[in-house]
């Protein structure tokens, strides 16, 4: 595969769980600064794809660029250090921590056994966790046990691990699922303010989110990519309302 | 000073304190030499009870194979004081006069070369940290990397247990064999069999199992801690911060067994022999109950039920020799049912929040003692994380 100037190089990326392919095939770029949504329905492959480009699943054939360093063969945690983060579906958080001890876990450094036993929690890490609990609106809560957050904050507690590492790639599984409407409006100002100087992609299905934060949809059908463009684009796509969107 | 005293008791220090108490002074004044000698025995045994709490409880790994660990380290110990006590002097009637004596029995002529190195006590005591570190980094690094976890971890650390005490049995002529290495009599010549030698072993032990404490709560207290806490919630998330989360479980498992491999030359040196019996599956298995008991996430806790189930075990099995077993198995169910977290888990429930209101009362109206908003996050955590599982 040639290289790309784009952040992001998926081609010809194919896996298959005993014949069933899963993601066929398939092809996608995504620019540094770009906010890319996912959308398709269940079953299109999607999060499938997330797990493929962070490693949770391996590839049965082609290949994932990263700042045009071939990623597939290398292991998660050596993918999040080269930049990449990812939010589960799921908020994963350490339930039985701190806020402030989530965050501090999530800070880049110390991360080889040595490390983290030489690692200390200077000023330096306290800035920066008080810095991206208050992007995340979690600064009141830093002493709070993670596990006592409503949903929503538990998904922007995960926001803020992620932002602890600074990726440049950052991938969001279904961000504000169980969000009331406020929280949602809010996620959508987070997240277009850190999608700046890195690349996302985010799936989400609630619709009028999406046409908020997008800066490109791609539609994703069958484990392949239906449609691709602009929101208004995408959402007159014929194809695009039989399978996804509805008449 | 008031502060000074809370950031002590935060960081769980009190607890060790009165441990230390209790081991270096209070036992030393009641307990004749012979009892003292049993609870050095029983406090070799809490070495790796420590080393459970960090594996089990605090990574959340459950090894059935400790007593291999105990073993490795009291059998590199024994291999030490077997040869200082196996001179050409006093094996002078042996067919092959300057090896130990099992060997000659075994029709050995010569030492064999990897015992060798075990006649200087430098290698010896590096081989009692090393060589259970060792065998736990090679398991460890094989298990974790390639996901091994739960039940499959702890069937293969039994089956280790296992495959070691069937080798050290079949191996007679180089191992001991059934009856292990007996007759240890000296350090550079200082005989170990004497009342003035097993007070001085009974402090070494208890000092060297103070400072274990110590190391393991450093570890719990940083970065490692934390990160150990996180991998039990949610390994994923852990690894997908960038952490080799498989090394952390190999670190912890080594930690564990250099602990271990302590205890075990300690019980060498303190009760004159090892044998295979401590390296199996039963003994492997009382250790993970003297852990259960005691409370696995505190290291403190675990020292008390591995002194508390030894008790029990030696005061049961002199009264009645019949029934002791059945005395044991209930109380370690009767514990695990009612008690999960353990003597530890009894005493943050039951009488802490007691102890606490006394407190209270005692400084209410004085000056506000819940002055906490500059707390950093390490000591909001306390010694017993509300864990689920």
């Amino acid at each position: 595969m040639s290289n790309t100037d784009f952040a992001l190089a998926v081609e010809d990326l194919t896996v298959s769980f005993d014949g069933f392919k899963a993601i066929d095939a398939l092809t996608l770029y995504v620019d540094t600064n770009e906010l890319r949504v996912i959308i398709g329905p269940n079953g299109a492959g999607k999060t499938t794809l997330l797990d493929l480009i962070c490693g949770k699943t391996k590839a049965s054939a082609g290949s994932i660029k990263f700042k045009n360093e071939e990623l597939t063969g290398t292991e998660e945690h050596l993918r999040v250090r080269k930049g990449i983060g990812r939010k589960f579906q799921t908020p994963s958080i350490y339930e039985n921590l701190s806020v402030f001890q989530n965050l501090e876990v999530s800070y880049p450094e110390g991360r080889t056994v040595l490390g983290a036993l030489r690692f200390r929690c200077t000023d330096a890490v306290r800035q920066r966790v008080h810095a991206v609990a208050g992007e995340v609106g979690l600064a009141g809560a830093l002493q709070m046990d993670a596990g006592l957050l409503s949903h929503g904050q538990k998904q922007w507690l995960e926001i803020g691990m992620l932002l602890m590492q600074e990726p440049d790639l950052l991938m969001l599984d279904e961000p504000v699922a169980g969000m009331s409407a406020r929280e949602r409006e809010l996620t959508a100002e987070l997240l277009q303010r850190i999608c700046v100087g890195r690349s996302m992609i985010v799936i989400e299905h609630d619709m009028d989110f999406v046409a908020r934060i997008a800066h490109r949809v791609t539609v994703m059908h069958q484990g392949r990519i239906l449609a691709e463009g602009a929101m208004d684009q995408v959402q007159k796509n014929p194809k695009v309302i039989d399978v996804y969107l509805g008449h | 000073m008031k502060n000074v005293l809370q950031s002590i008791n935060r960081s769980g220090l009190t607890g060790v304190a009165l441990l230390a108490a209790l081991l270096i002074i209070v036992f030393p004044l009641t307990l004749d030499i012979f009892r003292l000698n049993l609870v050095g025995k029983y406090l070799c045994y809490a070495f790796v009870a420590i080393g459970l709490v960090m594996l089990w409880g605090w990574g959340g790994v459950l090894s059935l194979g400790q007593g291999v660990f105990f073993g490795l380290g009291g059998y590199a110990m024994a291999m030490f004081l077997k040869l200082e006590a196996s001179d050409v002097q006093s094996t002078r009637i042996q067919t092959t006069p300057g090896i130990p004596d099992f060997m000659d029995w075994n029709q050995i002529t010569e030492l064999p070369l990897w015992w060798k190195p075990f006649e200087h006590l430098p290698f010896a005591l590096l081989a009692v940290v090393a060589v259970p570190a060792l065998l736990a980094f090679v398991i460890g690094l094989a298990m974790f990397k390639r996901r091994v976890g739960g039940v499959y971890f702890a069937i293969i650390t039994q089956a280790v247990a296992l495959i070691l005490s069937v080798l050290i049995i079949g191996q007679q002529g180089y191992t001991g064999g059934v009856n292990g290495i007996t007759d240890l009599k000296t350090v550079l010549g200082w005989d170990i069999r004497t009342d003035s030698a097993k007070s001085i072993l009974y402090f070494i032990c208890a000092g060297l199992l103070l400072a274990c404490v110590l190391l393991c709560l450093w570890v719990q207290k940083g970065k490692v801690g934390t990160l150990l806490l996180a991998m039990r919630d949610r390994e994923d998330r852990v690894r997908f911060s960038g952490y080799d989360v498989a090394m952390f479980k190999v670190f912890v498992f080594c930690l564990a067994a250099s602990i271990s491999g302590i205890g075990g030359a300690l019980f060498a040196l303190q009760v004159g022999f090892i044998s295979p019996s401590f390296v199996g599956i039963v003994p492997s298995i009382e250790m993970i109950i003297f852990t259960a008991v005691g409370g696995r996430m505190s290291l403190v806790g675990a020292i008390y039920g591995a002194l508390l189930v030894n008790f029990g075990k030696t005061y049961f099995s002199e009264v009645f020799p019949d029934l002791w077993l059945f005395c044991m198995a209930a109380l370690f169910i009767g514990v695990t049912v009612f008690f999960p977290q353990g003597l530890a888990g009894l005493y943050a429930d039951k009488f802490k929040p007691w102890i606490d209101r006394l407190r209270k009362s005692e400084v209410a109206g004085g000056q506000s003692v819940q002055d906490s908003g500059t707390t950093h996050a390490a000591d909001s955590r306390s010694d017993l994380p509300n864990s689920t599982t």
